[in-house]
């Protein structure tokens, strides 16, 4: 059986038909293909296609959902009454409700060049011949590249498609385009993995395989002979990729879902002042060809651009329906959801606003200082802003990078760190949804010895 | 009780003649062995917060998944329609990864039995009705409400699984499983005079709704949950530096699993890139460690009576004494490195492939009491609960975040700190370990283990231990 928009809304007269006052059925269909290659040789090769449908009811103020894979018809109905039976025993919810046909208002047939024919076109020989070229990249260019965790080049073809009962009919087609490469570097009984890579919607953005891997190699021979450091408290520059982990954490504490919860440290705190004043966040789901660009969010609402924090000030959440209703706001359009459960809320292409400087000047500001370009854990309490994750990257002494260092944490609070920005720099790119430029931070503790 | 082969070929109108054509679809290029995976699963979730019962949500999926292997090569596809002509093409987009135009052999498959019973469960959760559920989460919020005036929020959620999957390959296996999942969760938020804090605790296992009994029931975990952020509210700044360290029994066993669970997974090993590569046979740890891996007990969240290629799970020593003994492989891995299959073989869905990982991973008991562990200690940290890790297999740093901890001073167990991420080296930190306690116990059965995007239950344990240096990642210098 096809998926089509007749389909879908047959599903949701069924509902209604078997008593659900709202409903809502989504559709996403993709084809997933992405290639391994390791030490120059096909490592997997997997190619699929997979599609399912989600159904949310609402029954008299009372909220549930189910999804099926399986699209035939005896599955859909099982659907429908699953969804409606279970709707029944759920509370009266008063903010669980479809957006309005008020609140749709406003253009979803908009061209975001959400779809790349030349991805959907791109034989698997050009995608082998890409993961190749990236990890031959990475490998030929420092003899002490000794192994490879490998490099995997993924395509995604996908479609969308929503209905609902408020009389939202809508959908659209996105590409997506991977390379990613991991080497690994080594230097006597020390080994370090460098990861790099790069997503986006038109192969024609996307970093070269080349480029990639010399990042990727740079990233892992700059790590070899790494130590560990006195604990301090010292300013802090975060390269891109770690300023971006540190932006996809405020992310937990402007969403809607923690706010209305009281799960986060910027409850109460709109229109105040948040951050250094160089500060500004921005969530844009109608940026051209980008990554996070949708014409239209999860429950239907045309998606646009807010700012979130403005020249430090916290203007807004990002919310969904429920969460708006929740707080006495307005969905921000960030409803976001797979095929089963209520909608979440979800970052389109979020972003902060590049400053003036380069990272070398960063760099040359501090003293005595750490770089940190890579960070794991998940040290993060969006309720506190308590920060505390471990971390690498290299020394700064009198402005320039010296030994690396490795196995240390940083901590701090998010609440100062937001406020100790000292600069921004000027090197912003998408590789994904989510993007920030280097950052220094004022101080924060550096444990390690 | 269902048989899985009944199951998928009573309701997708399939033989074992079909499914054995198919295995020779697969292998119609060359290639050296193939399987299919079927697999059906219903998920379903029931959630309160607000003291309302705000959603419920049940998903059913259902697919096969074909791998070709031809070398170190492997192809795979997936259909989410189970039917021979979906399946057909999807053997045929797996065949692909070898180029050979050899005849195809007929291959003959021999229903398996299982070595394991490990959680026969006449009652699956996803078949109550949901009454029963909605009164666990009700009790729930009000036992955290009742444990303190100041819990503002509580949220409680019972998730439950339901899969039977049957797997079929070119080497004549023909086996299936019936695999139950349950696990509640129960989370709070406590708030004096606008101090913040969460405190989240859960259980759960290869069980029905009766597993939450006991220290499971929903009011236990209630109280557990509302105890720790009631706790937070007096939490001074996390210590910042090396010190001692005192990890509790249970849930702290995640050391275990990124110090060197991940890091003995065969996969990395056989491709040289573990910290542990090459390691067998050298001391990784203190003696007074002994680790092992066991998929096979009873009602654990990370068990399984066969891994996802149909070999019977089992118990591996992965560090014993000390020495380092053995990883942990799927087949791919045993096959190229002429090792012997430990049944680690898992995989999220039939979406993926399968890779070597964890099941119930702990360290077995020492003779220290917990109270003279702790009582040795000068100045240090003892922590009892954590939230997530994370390990860098390659140069095995590996970190916890501890979300429950309290300073040891001259002995005494005094203030609670404030939530601070713990790093480490696998290959050394468990050379530090100096006292182990007789209190082994494995975690309330929540866990889920992250690896190449795909997430499978895992289960940890751990005695209390002693780390006589360890860096604690707070604030406080």
């Amino acid at each position: 059986m096809e998926i089509t928009q007749e389909l879908l809304s047959d599903i949701v007269s069924s509902a209604l038909k078997r008593g659900a006052t709202e409903a809502e059925v989504i559709a996403l269909e993709t084809t997933d293909f992405s290639v391994d290659v390791r030490l120059g040789e096909i490592e997997t090769l997997e190619e699929s296609a997979s599609r399912g449908l989600g159904l949310r009811v609402i029954y008299e103020g009372r909220q549930a959902s189910a999804s099926t894979s399986d699209i035939q018809s005896k599955s859909l109905e099982k659907l429908v009454a699953d969804a409606v039976e279970m709707a029944r025993l759920t509370s009266v919810d008063e903010a669980a409700v479809l957006p309005s046909r008020a609140d749709l208002a406003g253009s979803t047939e908009v061209d975001l060049q959400l779809y790349d024919e030349t991805i959907a076109a791109l034989p698997t020989e050009r995608k082998i011949e890409m993961a190749k070229a990236g990890e031959n990249a990475a490998r030929s260019f420092d003899p002490r590249i000794t192994n490879s965790e490998g490099a995997r080049c993924s395509t995604t073809l996908g479609r969308m498609l929503l209905v609902t009962s408020s009389g939202f009919v809508g959908e659209y087609r996105g590409t997506h385009c991977g390379l990613m490469v991991a080497p690994i570097a080594r230097d006597g009984e020390q080994m370090q993995v460098g990861g790099w890579g790069d997503r986006q919607r038109w192969i024609n953005k996307l970093d070269s395989p080349e480029e990639i891997g010399h990042e990727a190699a740079r990233r892992a021979l700059r790590k070899l002979g790494a130590h560990k450091t006195h604990t301090q408290e010292v300013p802090i520059v975060f390269d891109a990729a770690a300023s971006g982990e540190l932006l996809d954490s405020f992310f937990d504490a402007v969403s809607g879902e923690s706010v209305f919860r009281h799960a986060s440290f910027l409850v109460g705190r709109l229109n105040e002042v948040i951050a250094a004043p160089m500060l500004t966040i921005i969530d844009d789901g109608r940026l051209q060809g980008a990554v996070g660009s949708r014409p239209f969010d999860s429950e239907g609402l045309p998606t646009r651009r807010t700012v979130v924090v403005e020249d430090g000030v916290l203007r807004s959440y990002l919310l969904n329906t429920y969460t708006a209703r929740k707080l006495g706001l307005h969905s921000t359009a960030n409803a976001t959801r797979g095929l089963t459960g209520a909608p979440g809320v979800g970052a389109t292409n979020f972003f902060i606003a590049p400053g003036k400087y380069a990272e070398d000047e960063m760099i040359a500001s501090v003293k005595n200082g750490f770089y940190v370009t890579e960070m794991i854990g998940f040290g993060f309490n969006p309720v506190t802003g308590d920060y505390s994750r471990g971390a690498a990257g290299q020394w700064i002494e009198n402005g320039r990078l010296t030994s690396p260092i490795e196995e240390v944490t940083i901590a701090g609070n998010f609440r100062d760190m937001l406020r100790g920005i000292e600069m921004i720099g000027n090197n912003l790119r998408f590789r994904g949804n989510l993007a920030a430029p280097s950052l220094k931070i004022n101080k924060m503790m550096v444990s390690g010895e | 009780m269902i048989s899985p082969l009944t199951y998928f070929t009573e309701n997708f109108n399939l033989t074992v003649a079909d499914i054995e054509k198919l295995l020779a679809v697969a292998l119609s290029r060359g290639g050296d062995y193939a399987d299919l995976y079927f697999e059906y699963a219903v998920l379903s979730n029931l959630s309160l917060e607000e003291q309302l019962i705000k959603s419920a949500n049940r998903a059913i999926t259902q697919g096969v998944g074909v791998r070709v292997i031809s070398g170190e090569r492997t192809g795979y596809a997936y259909c989410d329609e189970i039917n021979p002509e979906a399946i057909r093409t999807a053997a045929l987009t797996a065949a692909h990864i070898a180029n050979s135009t050899g005849a195809t052999t007929p291959i003959n498959v021999t229903a398996g039995q299982h070595k394991h019973d490990l959680y026969p469960v006449a009652h699956p959760a996803s078949e109550e009705p949901l009454e029963r559920k909605i009164e666990m989460l009700n009790r729930a919020d009000q036992a955290a409400r009742a444990y303190d005036r100041r819990i503002r929020e509580v949220q409680a959620s019972v998730i439950d699984e339901f899969k039977v999957i049957l797997i079929a390959t070119s080497e004549g296996l023909l086996i299936g499983d019936v695999q139950p999942l349950v696990r509640m969760n129960v989370s709070c938020i406590a708030d004096d005079d606008g101090n913040l804090q969460a405190g989240r605790t859960g259980g759960g296992g290869r069980a029905g709704l009766d597993i939450f009994v006991g220290q499971r029931t929903p009011d236990q975990l209630a109280i557990n949950a509302a105890r720790q952020a009631i706790v937070q509210l007096d939490a001074i700044e996390a210590p910042a530096g090396a010190m001692e360290v005192v990890l509790g029994p249970g849930w702290p066993g995640i050391l275990l699993h990124e110090a060197v669970g991940h890091g003995l997974e065969s996969d990395f090993n056989r491709k040289g890139t573990s910290a542990f590569s090459g390691l067998i046979g050298q001391k990784v740890a203190s003696e007074l460690c002994t680790i092992v891996d066991d998929g096979t007990i009873e009602g654990r969240r990370g068990s399984l009576n066969i891994d996802d290629e149909g070999n019977p799970t089992s118990r591996t020593v992965l560090i014993e004494n000390g020495i380092l003994r053995g990883y942990l492989q799927d087949h791919l891995s045993a096959k190229l490195t002429k090792a012997q299959l430990t049944g680690n073989g898992r995989r999220e869905s039939y979406q993926c492939l399968p890779m070597p990982r964890m099941t119930n991973t702990f360290m077995l008991s020492g003779q220290d009491a917990p109270q003279d562990i702790i009582a040795s200690v000068k100045r240090g940290l003892y922590a009892v609960n954590f939230g997530g890790g994370q390990v860098d297999i390659t140069n095995g740093k590996f970190v916890f975040s501890g979300s429950e901890a309290y300073l040891i001073e001259d002995g005494k167990i005094t203030a609670p700190v404030k939530g601070a991420t713990l790093i480490g080296h696998g290959p050394t930190s468990l050379t530090k370990v100096t006292a182990v306690g007789h209190d082994l116990a494995l975690d309330q059965g929540v866990g889920l283990c992250g690896k190449n995007g795909q997430s499978v239950p895992v289960g940890v344990g751990l005695p209390t231990i002693k780390i006589s240096e360890m860096t604690v990642g707070g604030t406080k210098g």
